[in-house]
């Protein structure tokens, strides 16, 4: 009990350590990679197409099979967990598309979200509401009516109704005008002040570590830079090869 | 001209029926809908799964008949009807279990399964016929009519009599209670509103910790209850035939796919259509228009578009016409 | 080695019936089974080819049972003349409308006046049609009612019936494919399901094509009669060589002499249905079955492929429909069941093998083989069963009574036995 809690204190809050693995029986896509997301703030992954960004944070999140490493949540050993498991222990997932009830309105897209809860959940409901305004507004309409940044609010907010410990969000600017892209930023630098951690995949890198605690470079599945989003910002050799100067 | 001798003779003759077949097919259309939204193919299997239903509740209200039981004016087999939906959830939730689930794990594409739910509508079939003969069979006790014929001439002085059927009666109520019970179910409880997630978007439904197995067994047992609720139906107001049934499903993925696959409303809606087309068309129109026209118009054949025995052409043709001009239904289903 | 070894149990256990039953069962086994082995093979080249779902193999079947009796029955004259020429002319109505109507909706501007038009000009084109056809149809349904009431055919040797069927068979393919291809393939299934029914209602109905369920009987063969082998010197005298009564042996010889006749039609088609599998052709549909996308990025035209072969194999399907007609002598319209004649031809394909046309060979075989012998089979299992039970016990009454519907239920559960334990079917595709 005490090893636990004192590893829990000497390591981030969640970590991927060392995940080696693929999809099925396909080929590695991540080689010996480590990610970590520590409590309470933002933590950015970027790389070049095809590095592997995505497949880093689904393997986090258990949705494929990892043949070495380890996943770790307050410093339980998550790995061979079910990614519904992961959800009832305190993560959320955002996936780039698809990632709202399109059919249902924007009021059962979050009593979904919170589908695990057996609580009341009218109070995170209504912290959802203040953090994203409009979407109180249209609470009544389908999900699926809404524009791109809207729905994207939606699915943020599904997420958020678990009460998570970390939000991981994968690529939530993807397709969105660049004045939305700043507005969503705003948002989950606040969600990370209420203390949750999030561990975020971004297209728009350099956006993205200007907002970040702590960012990842990944290219071809494993580990290239690794630093707070600023010193990334600053190295001259992340700038030329991934930030296009 | 008789306007209202017309409307009477309308109403007995294509609105009364067309709506009580109407229902039934409403009934059936939704789950054949509920399986498609949900386990994502078209069950070939739900004719069967009402013939299985219907019997069921048959064996039971059999039972009660002889037991003395019944229902003062209604038909007993009403008083059966719960036992024969029990019946028929353990058969399904029984097929699920060792027939479809084993597909679901193993991700198999929709066509295999409906050639699955082929193999499972020969067994269901053999199945009937085995316990209760391929024959037509009568169940239906209580009062024959709600309305009859000469009483209604006597009370309104009409020459045209209306004759309203207890079953179409019984056949109307139930399906709209039903139907309020179903769409309560989904649209305001927390099971109902995570069958519609479940459909709407199945990753999103597991990340948000949805249980797929719930959900599926959930289905099961709705299915089954619409099932047997709309074979019941049929049998009253029609009569128990166990090949019935399967001819029954053609206009019942008519009914479905004219409202769009995987939408409840729709399947509602395509019910009607596809029953209202199917007796207007098939009416012969010659009454009616002999009240309506003047003497000099009127007709001299049975103006009858189609005989009865084309009704599932009527089925097929509104079929082939969504399938052109709106192939998505008319409550956008599930495309392509 | 499989295969032979997989045909040759097949022959064994129809060897077996002619040893233990019949001669006379196991050659109608064989002349059905190779009938339904051409059906298979048909069924075979939708799915197994190109993986298109058809359930409507029943209507494809009859068309060709009716083009039976349209070339091989003696044209009906004083029917002719009764309405002859007025029901051609209906007909000719008929198509000229629907012909308008789609030159119609393709030409004029879209928008609401174009469905008007469209609407007026069906219903109207209808009332037209229906005028000229009924009268006609009632003129030729009065000729001699009780024997014939019938336009009858052309009365053409039968054989030519067994293309035509083909053809007819064709026709109606390619009018639902037009349609359901294209769109998801429980679309096309639903879609088939239905034209089968409408084709059996058609032929139920239309009293005036081929009598309706009053059917037509005494169809010319391509084979003597048993009668005329009877009365003739030498058969009679061979049949006694061979130590047979001459009843017997007349039978056993038109059996075979059918046999003879689909044998080499089975032989032909198997040859082309191997060339077409195994030539560039053969090989693009499969390309199609197993990755659409793909083959549609490579410039395939998908649908116009899946055309193709859905309306060769519906051909396929409705020359053996003729050929069965051939070999009943008759047309029942009222004998067509879904169940009988689209599904069980599925679970054929699905046993056999799919993709594999020694597989649909076989399993058109072996399933028609195990159609016939489980009710005799369940009859003595339920015999057997309620031996212990008193002879009038209802319960033992009723059981024997239902065996003969084990039948379906043995099918289904053989096809979900194989569909789960050994998916691609008896001999697999390679």
């Amino acid at each position: 009990m005490r090893d636990a809690a004192a590893n829990a204190a000497s390591e981030p809050f969640l970590i991927g350590d060392a995940m080696t693995g693929g999809y099925g029986a396909g080929a590695d896509i991540l080689h010996d990679c480590t990610i970590a997301a520590p409590d309470g703030e933002i933590t950015v992954i970027v790389g070049p197409n095809g590095a592997g960004k995505s497949t880093a944070m689904k393997a986090v999140f258990g949705m494929l099979n990892l043949r070495k490493g380890a996943v770790r949540l307050g410093g339980e050993d998550i790995t061979a967990l079910k990614p519904q498991e992961r959800v009832a222990k305190g993560m959320a997932f955002v996936p780039q598309t698809s990632n709202i009830f399109t059919s249902m309105s924007v009021e059962e897209n979050l009593e979904m979200g919170a589908f695990l809860r057996r609580d009341d959940i009218a109070e995170t409901m209504s912290q959802v509401y203040d953090l994203f305004p409009i979407l109180r507004d249209k609470r009544r309409q389908a999900a699926g009516e809404l524009s791109g940044g809207q729905r994207q609010q939606v699915a943020v907010g599904r997420a958020l109704m678990t009460r998570p410990r970390v939000l991981m969000l994968d690529e939530p600017t993807a397709g969105v005008s660049p004045i939305v892209m700043d507005e969503l930023f705003d948002r989950i630098i606040e969600v990370a002040r209420t203390g949750i951690s999030i561990l975020m995949v971004e297209q728009n890198a350099r956006q993205a570590l200007a907002i970040a605690h702590r960012g990842y470079v990944l290219v071809q599945g494993a580990n290239a830079f690794t630093g707070t989003g600023r010193e990334l910002l600053a190295d001259e050799q992340v700038r030329r090869s991934f930030l296009g100067g | 001209m008789d306007f209202l001798n017309g409307f009477v003779a309308l109403l007995n003759f294509v609105v009364i029926p067309a709506t009580a077949y109407g229902a039934q097919l409403a009934l059936g259309a939704l789950g054949v809908t509920l399986i498609y939204g949900i386990l994502r193919f078209s069950n070939f299997a739900h004719g069967d799964t009402m013939a299985f239903g219907a019997m069921a509740t048959i064996l039971v209200t059999w039972a009660f008949q002889s037991m003395g039981l019944h229902l003062w004016g209604l038909p007993t087999a009403l008083l059966a009807l719960p036992f024969g939906i029990v019946v028929a959830a353990l058969l399904v939730l029984g097929t699920d279990r060792v027939v479809y689930r084993f597909y679901r794990r193993h991700k198999v594409s929709p066509v295999i399964l409906v050639i699955v739910s082929m193999g499972v509508m020969f067994v269901y079939n053999g199945l009937v016929r085995f316990v209760i003969g391929p024959d037509d069979q009568n169940f239906a006790d209580g009062a024959r009519f709600l309305i009859n014929a000469r009483d209604f001439r006597e009370m309104t002085g009409l020459d045209e009599g209306l004759a309203f059927r207890t079953s179409q009666a019984m056949t109307i109520i139930t399906a709209v209670i039903v139907v309020a019970i179903l769409f309560w179910f989904l649209n305001r409880t927390r099971t109902g509103k995570s069958m519609r997630a479940f459909s709407d978007n199945e990753d999103l439904a597991l990340l948000s910790g949805i249980n797929p197995e719930r959900v599926v067994a959930i289905t099961w047992i709705i299915v089954a209850a619409l099932a047997t609720v709309a074979g019941v139906l049929y049998g009253l107001d029609k009569s128990f035939k166990p090949f019935t049934y399967f001819q029954l499903l053609l206009p019942i993925f008519a009914a479905a796919i004219v409202g769009g696959l995987g939408s409840p409303v729709g399947a509602i809606v395509g019910g009607f259509v596809v029953a209202f087309s199917e007796v207007t068309i098939t009416y012969a129109w010659k009454k009616v228009l002999e009240y309506w026209l003047p003497a000099a118009l009127e007709p001299e054949g049975l103006v009858q578009l189609l005989s009865t025995d084309y009704k599932f052409a009527v089925s097929f043709a509104i079929l082939v016409i969504v399938l052109l001009f709106r192939p998505t239904g008319l409550f956008k289903g599930k495309s392509v | 080695m499989r295969v032979i070894l997989l045909f040759a149990i097949v022959f064994g256990l129809i060897l077996l019936t002619g040893f233990t039953q019949s001669w006379n069962v196991a050659l109608g086994i064989v002349n059905m089974g190779l009938v339904s082995a051409i059906m298979a093979l048909g069924v075979n080249l939708q799915w197994g080819y190109a993986g298109l779902f058809n359930v409507g193999v029943m209507g494809f079947v009859a068309l060709g049972g009716l083009a039976a009796v349209l070339i091989g029955q003696p044209p009906v004259g004083a029917a002719w003349e009764a309405g002859g020429a007025r029901i051609l002319g209906g007909l000719a109505v008929g198509i000229a409308v629907i012909v308008a109507a789609v030159l119609l909706w393709k030409r004029l501007p879209v928008g609401r006046a174009r469905a008007i038009a469209m609407v007026v000009l069906l219903i109207a084109g209808f009332f037209v049609y229906r005028g000229v056809f009924d009268p006609a149809v009632e003129a030729i349904e009065s000729v001699n009612a009780a024997t014939e009431g019938y336009l009858g055919g052309l009365g053409l040797p039968i054989l030519i019936a067994w293309p035509v069927g083909g053809l007819l068979a064709a026709g109606a393919a390619w009018a639902i494919g037009k349609t359901a291809l294209g769109l998801r393939s429980d679309y096309l299934a639903i879609a088939t399901l239905g034209i089968a029914e409408i084709i059996i209602s058609v032929m139920r109905n239309e009293d005036w094509l081929a009598r309706g369920v009053k059917n037509v009987i005494g169809l010319p063969r391509p084979v003597p009669y048993e009668v005329d082998l009877q009365q003739s010197q030498a058969f009679v005298e061979r049949a006694a060589g061979a130590g047979l009564d001459p009843v017997m042996a007349s039978t056993l010889a038109v059996k075979l002499a059918y046999a003879g006749f689909f044998v080499v039609v089975l032989l032909v088609l198997l040859w082309l249905a191997q060339a077409a599998l195994a030539s560039p052709w053969g090989r693009m549909m499969r390309a199609i079955r197993d990755n659409e996308v793909a083959a549609e990025a490579m410039g395939k035209d998908v649908k116009a492929r899946h055309l193709q072969i859905f309306v060769l194999g519906s051909a396929v399907c409705g020359l053996a429909g003729a050929m069965m007609t051939t070999l009943d002598g008759q047309l029942t319209p009222s004998s067509y069941q879904p169940l009988r004649f689209t599904f069980l031809v599925w679970v054929m394909v699905i046993v056999g093998g799919s993709g594999n046309n020694y597989g649909a060979i076989l399993g058109g075989f072996l399933i028609w083989f195990l159609w016939v012998q489980v009710e005799p089979v369940g009859i003595w299992l339920m015999e057997t069963l309620s031996a212990g039970l008193d002879p009038a016990s209802p319960l033992r009454a009723h059981l024997l009574a239902s065996a003969a519907h084990m039948r379906l239920f043995t099918m289904g559960l053989l096809l979900l036995l194989v569909l789960r334990f050994s998916p691609r079917g008896l001999i697999p595709e390679r």
